[in-house]
């Protein structure tokens, strides 16, 4: 496995001109994959209301959740005829009233519904406007990088430093071009923060990967210049307001034809960045679903097997300092026990406020690391280089066969769906095996432990509300469970249990300070410090256990 | 359009034990059967009189001593061999399964997988990973998920005899239970369906050592209170015990649960009745299972049950004062005296 020295590999694109790529194909075409998509949910809502009126309850109950979306929630990127629709919406149902047999009328009305949303989530992909883009990020983020590392004048035209030394890629990086090569590659990484998805899409252009399709949160719309890159990308758009049954249908179709047109997708199965620090436990079923149905589509497009197989890639990214750390813990520590309504806040909010980021990102000395995990099949079995799903005793596998009933491949939703679920967990247990431990992962565990121990009387509440004065661990204690706490993980990482940085296995002392000088660096109240005489101190509590929420499910509390 | 498409291929039934019998009879009602005997003589036998442990087998039903052959030929296999041959017998049958297979086994035992040097005596403790049910063993050796259990009341005497009967075919995949569903029913014979793969399991397997307790019972000579309270406290315990082991409530509470303990606890068909109550007439457990013609999985149920249970720091009395008498010496009599003693006080804390 590469350690952190893969800044010197380059990876050619794996196709030549990006006029093959699936994505280009997607976007020429769009009006006709906009009218596939159409019509493919408009069958699935008709097959899922049969009744006589069901399709009106399921209209009225969308025209209904969307008026309250654009009344109590209304966002920069709603289109500015949004309250007109759905009055004519509101019209067209109250027209309806009196006529009880009126499903072609309904199925209209329907029509309209999901023409709508089909147009509002499809990206609108431009060549040009990639290509311009990602010499602009390659541009602009060499030029920062250089002019504030080497202080000599004419530094800023000079290429000593790339962003290859910031963001370290570790993992199967060579078999993920094979894969994709191969077939379709829907790559599913971790979601800590609003910047994963620009990272990802620079990772997959390092690597010489054709841009990928990914669902982007509408809300990232907001911001101009998140907006520019993301309309460049593949990316479609998700709006997580809009949670009716009419919306998530044709969004899944969307994604589920275009998995099926052979584009590679992203997904953050987690849904949203996580809240508690904490790698994804549970995943989002939906999307996850969509590449399921596409590959039992795909096999049964195909019976004599040249349909493209589908590879699931699970990612995680790994970082010191997350900017969004406080607000994201905040709203955790508030909605835990119930999952209520919310207004998302925004770090980046502004384009400022995201260059201001930037800036000290590139200034300052805190690395990023992506892990690419081993690619699988959709029942989480491994494949091999080839694409070949092998099972735990080294046999082949035919993945079509998990598909097929008395020697048919035939359609079974309720199979699908626990076919999902069972992905879904598999793909759990890889981030945590794939997951790279640093050292300010680690400080930031033990420190919390440590601290957590002393008051455990008191429940997590009253214990972060303890003032931060009271905290203070001697630097030798603190050393002593650090150092079991760094064997157990040194332990787990044999066992192939979790991933680990190469700058962990350094002198305790040096990675210690290592760990506290990266932990949520950026932060103005720092979760982790030292004290003049060298003990251990917090400024913030809850940016603590933030990052300390990273090292959960490892069962290391038992060793400190 | 499936139904069609079955009838063609025979379907599979591995263990000619007397309730593997028992369900390749009923199976043999709708389809060729195709039934693995391990042992040459019996497959040799049951091909030459029809008949298997002196009942006789359906004419549908044909024996076999090749797994690759039973493999190839059937999209649905019936596994029911003890739990103890369970585990070396999917390590043979693998090779030949693909994930189109679907197992529906009808074992009710445990199996526990340990790392390597290590026996259930040696090891330190016990946990729920260490605890494999049936299905957890199909799905670790083989490539097949579609993997589904039959519980209930099957006294595999009754059933021979064509009495009515049901069953509950359980799996997390509604083909599953479609397809046991198709193949098992008849007019003697109903089947339901449950979700709850791990919890209907955990329901039979734990079932045992209660029908063993109410062996004991019986055995002493006491009335039906004593066994009244037995299965109602015997239920709590099944359901503490199923819980922590990851099944819901309410499989206990249905065929595969109270369906299948009155049933046991009332039987003198049943193996693990049997163990108790020769158990309260004196007998030692060698004794008794040296001549027994087949297995009583309650007995290395109540081993496993009882180091979880340690390594979990529950209390379940019933099974603690069975493995006493079990592996311990301790006298029936005794057993019960410590029962009764115990500081029961609320009656039912689960639903």
């Amino acid at each position: 496995m590469p350690k952190g020295n893969s800044k010197d590999k380059s990876y050619k694109p794996i196709l030549p001109g990006t006029s093959d790529w699936p994505v280009v194909q997607l976007s020429k075409n769009r009006k006709q994959f906009i009218a596939k998509v159409i019509e493919e949910s408009l069958v699935k809502i008709k097959d899922a209301n049969p009744g006589r009126q069901e399709l009106r309850e399921e209209l009225e109950s969308t025209l209904y959740q969307e008026k309250l979306r654009i009344k109590q929630n209304p966002w920069r990127v709603d289109p500015q005829d949004d309250y007109k629709f759905w009055e004519q919406v509101k019209n067209s149902l109250v027209e309806l009233a009196t006529e009880h047999e009126a499903r072609e009328k309904e199925e209209d009305i329907l029509r309209k519904v999901v023409s709508r949303y089909a147009h509002e989530i499809a990206g609108n992909f431009k060549k040009t406007r990639y290509q311009l883009t990602r010499e602009m990020v390659k541009f602009g983020f060499a030029r920062l990088l250089n002019a504030t590392r080497v202080k000599r004048f004419g530094a800023f035209f000079r290429n000593e430093y790339t962003l290859r030394d910031k963001i370290q890629i570790t993992g199967k990086a060579k078999q993920l071009r094979r894969l994709a090569r191969k077939g379709t590659v829907v790559m599913v990484p971790t979601h800590f923060s609003n910047l994963d998805s620009i990272l990802i899409g620079w990772i997959i252009h390092v690597l010489g990967l054709p841009a990928f399709i990914y669902g982007a949160g509408l809300n990232l719309f907001n911001i101009k210049i998140f907006a520019y890159f993301m309309n460049s990308l593949g990316a479609y758009k998700v709006d997580r307001r809009k949670k009716n049954f009419i919306y998530l249908e044709t969004l899944k179709s969307y994604s589920n034809l275009a998995i099926q047109e052979g584009a590679h997708s992203l997904f953050f199965p987690g849904g949203t960045r996580s809240r508690s620090g904490e790698i994804e436990s549970s995943l989002k079923l939906g999307l996850l679903g969509t590449a399921m149905e596409a590959q039992r589509s795909i096999y049964m497009k195909y019976p004599n097997g040249e349909g493209k197989k589908i590879f699931i890639v699970p990612v995680t990214i790994n970082y010191n300092f997350v900017l969004e750390a406080p607000s994201l813990i905040h709203e955790h520590l508030e909605r835990q026990g119930a999952e209520k309504y919310y207004v998302e806040s925004d770090e980046y909010s502004t384009s400022y406020n995201m260059i201001k980021f930037l800036i000290k990102f590139f200034t300052k000395g805190s690395d990023i690391s992506v892990s690419i995990g081993r690619g699988m099949d959709l029942l989480g079995n491994y494949v091999d280089d080839e694409g070949n799903s092998i099972d735990r005793h080294g046999r082949f596998i035919n993945t079509r066969d998990y598909f097929t009933s008395n020697g048919l491949i035939n359609a079974d939703k309720q199979r699908e769906e626990e076919y999902t679920r069972r992905l879904s967990q598999i793909i759990v247990k890889e981030y945590h095996k794939i997951n790279r431990v640093f050292a300010s992962h680690l400080v930031a565990f033990t420190a919390f432990k440590m601290w957590r121990k002393q008051y455990n009387k008191l429940d997590l509440y009253d214990f972060l509300r303890l003032p931060d004065e009271d905290m203070v661990i001697n630097y030798d204690e603190f050393k002593t469970q650090f150092k079991k706490a760094r064997k157990q993980v040194f332990k787990l990482k044999k066992q192939n249990k979790v991933n680990v940085a190469a700058h962990l296995k350094g002198s305790i002392d040096d990675v210690i300070r290592l760990g506290i000088d990266n932990v949520g660096m950026y932060h103005s109240k720092r979760p982790l410090l030292t004290d003049k005489a060298g003990n251990i101190i917090t400024k913030d509590l809850n940016t603590l256990y933030y990052y300390h929420n990273r090292m959960n499910g490892y069962d290391l509390e038992k060793y400190i | 359009m499936t139904s069609k498409s079955t009838s063609k291929k025979p379907v599979g039934v591995i263990g000619a034990g007397s309730f593997g019998s028992a369900i390749a009879n009923i199976l043999a009602e709708k389809s060729e059967v195709l039934l693995y005997a391990r042992d040459s003589n019996t497959v040799k036998k049951i091909a030459e009189n029809k008949e298997n442990r002196g009942h006789k087998l359906h004419t549908n039903v044909t024996p076999t001593g090749d797994l690759s052959y039973l493999a190839n030929s059937c999209d649905v296999i019936f596994p029911i061999v003890p739990s103890s041959a369970f585990r070396s017998m999917m390590q043979q049958l693998s090779p030949y399964l693909h994930p189109y297979h679907i197992l529906i086994h009808g074992t009710k035992g445990l199996d526990i997988s340990l790392p390597p040097g290590e026996t259930i005596d040696s090891a330190p403790f016990l946990t729920r990973e260490n605890i494999r049910t049936m299905s957890e063993v199909i799905m670790d050796e083989s490539v097949v998920i579609r993997v589904g259990c039959l519980a209930g009341p099957n006294l595999a005497k009754e059933m021979a005899a064509n009495h009515p009967a049901a069953t509950v075919v359980a799996s997390h995949y509604k083909e599953v239970i479609r397809e046991g569903e198709k193949l098992l029913r008849n007019d003697r014979f109903q089947v339901y369906g449950n979700s709850d793969l791990i919890g209907i399991e955990l329901a039979g397997v734990l079932k045992n050592i209660i029908a063993i307790a109410s062996g004991a019972l019986s055995g002493l000579g006491l009335g039906e209170n004593a066994k009244g309270l037995l299965i109602s406290r015997g239920m709590v315990e099944m359901i503490h015990l199923g819980k922590a082991m990851g099944g819901d409530v309410e499989a206990f509470v249905g065929l595969a649960g109270i369906g299948d303990l009155v049933t046991t606890c009332n039987s003198t068909l049943s193996r693990n009745f049997t163990v108790g109550h020769r158990l309260a007439k004196g007998e030692t457990l060698d004794e008794i299972l040296a001549d027994m013609e087949e297995v009583a999985e309650g007995v290395n149920t109540v081993r496993i049950a009882k180091k979880f249970i340690d390594t979990a720091k529950l209390r379940a009395p019933i099974t603690e004062a069975l493995h006493e008498v079990l592996f311990e010496g301790l006298t029936v009599d005794k057993a019960l005296q410590l029962l009764m003693r115990y500081p029961y006080n609320v009656d039912i804390d689960f639903l």
